[in-house]
């Protein structure tokens, strides 16, 4: 699955104006780094902590969450790895692009 | 009810797979979940088309549910094992749905789909073949299932506890963040409902907290467990999860779901509505 396209997520079909969209893709890292990671489940988290929503990731890793302005928290969770925290601002009109690492 | 009768484990599952009598049953928001990879020997109920009236905005009928579990070849006295992604959300509202319409022997596979790909178990794109049954319903059970007339005499009254995330009980966000916020209704929350998100009674991976530890979220949050509790969150599969919590696991008499929920309420002409963190007054 190397040939995930640059730059994320096509956005075809979705309003960026009036969306705070924050999407990005899961890697595996480690010896067989880079590798894209079908199977794992990323929650957003606000700034408190609580969850506010999750979605498994795509089958070339990715995914996407429509948050609101300001600071959120990506947990992600993958089957034989540790659970990695990965801190992201959005805003209404544009798009925060994420790539995640996990590793064993 | 209690744990032992309403919930099981993974491993359970797995031990169980070709067990007689013993249906899986996958339920996903995300539809199409089961044909990419399901756990062996499981159906699927797809809760836009089987489970929902396709032209008012309400659930099946009696006869049309009896139809499909006979379809679908389930039976009266099989025990009913509901899975699915998000958590279990809509595997918890089949669940609540399982109940209304009087299936006896139905549980919840802990930790649903994510905590089965958590620990690597096996899925399958097989799709099994079950014989047609004659399934019977009962009449639906409204003792489990609130309309918004009652959600809005609750107000002050009874405990109403919303379930959606913190933002999206305040008002500044309209929907899951895994969706879209352009909606119709107005944003904010039931005047006096308490905001104890569904996500506080899970584990990171999808199974259920202790009988203990949830005990303690709930009393933390004020819910007074002498009065009745209409659970509610945006269109009732959310709050479907904890109806589940407070009905099955820690055995509350008197617990509805409210499945018009937000996207009914905020669409209500009239009445009252509360924004903010606060619950707000009667």
């Amino acid at each position: 699955m190397c040939g995930a396209t640059e730059g994320g997520l096509s956005l075809d079909g979705v309003n960026v104006a009036k969306e705070a969209v924050i999407q990005g893709q899961v890697l595996r890292g480690g010896a067989a780094g880079g590798e894209p990671v079908p199977n794992a489940y990323v929650r957003l988290l606000d700034r408190s902590g609580e969850f506010t929503a999750e979605v498994p990731t795509s089958a070339t890793g990715h995914f996407r969450f429509f948050a609101g302005d300001g600071e959120w928290t990506l947990r992600t969770l993958a089957p034989k790895a540790q659970p990695v925290d990965t801190r992201v601002v959005a805003a209404t009109g544009s798009v925060a692009e994420v790539q995640v690492l996990v590793t064993a | 009810m209690s744990r032992e009768n309403s919930l099981v484990t993974a491993q359970w599952v797995e031990d169980n797979l070709d067990t007689d009598g013993v249906v899986l049953i996958e339920v996903d928001e995300d539809t199409t979940a089961y044909d990419k990879g399901h756990i062996r020997g499981a159906i699927k109920l797809d809760w836009t088309t089987d489970l929902q009236d396709q032209v008012r905005r309400d659930f099946v009928n009696k006869e049309q549910f009896e139809a499909l579990l006979s379809e679908r070849g389930v039976s009266n006295d099989d025990t009913v094992v509901l899975y699915g992604g998000n958590n279990n959300w809509f595997a918890a509202y089949a669940y609540w749905y399982f109940k209304l319409y009087g299936h006896q022997d139905v549980k919840l596979l802990d930790g649903g789909r994510k905590k089965w790909e958590l620990d690597s178990r096996e899925l399958t794109a097989e799709v099994p073949t079950r014989e047609k049954t004659s399934y019977t319903a009962t009449e639906q059970d409204h003792s489990i299932r609130a309309f918004r007339d009652e959600a809005v005499a609750a107000i002050g009254v009874k405990n109403l506890v919303d379930v959606r995330s913190p933002d999206e009980y305040a008002g500044r966000l309209l929907a899951p963040a895994h969706l879209p916020q352009e909606q119709a209704q107005r944003a904010g929350h039931v005047p006096t409902s308490i905001n104890v998100p569904w996500s506080k009674a899970a584990n990171d991976d999808g199974t259920f907290k202790s009988d203990e530890e949830l005990r303690q979220i709930y009393a933390d949050a004020g819910l007074d467990d002498t009065k009745e509790t209409i659970a509610l969150c945006r269109i009732g599969e959310r709050s479907s999860h904890t109806w589940f919590v407070l009905k099955e696991l820690l055995g509350h008499e008197n617990v509805k779901n409210y499945d018009g929920s937000w996207t009914e309420y905020g669409s209500l002409v009239g009445v009252p509505v509360a924004l903010g963190d606060e619950p707000g007054e009667a």
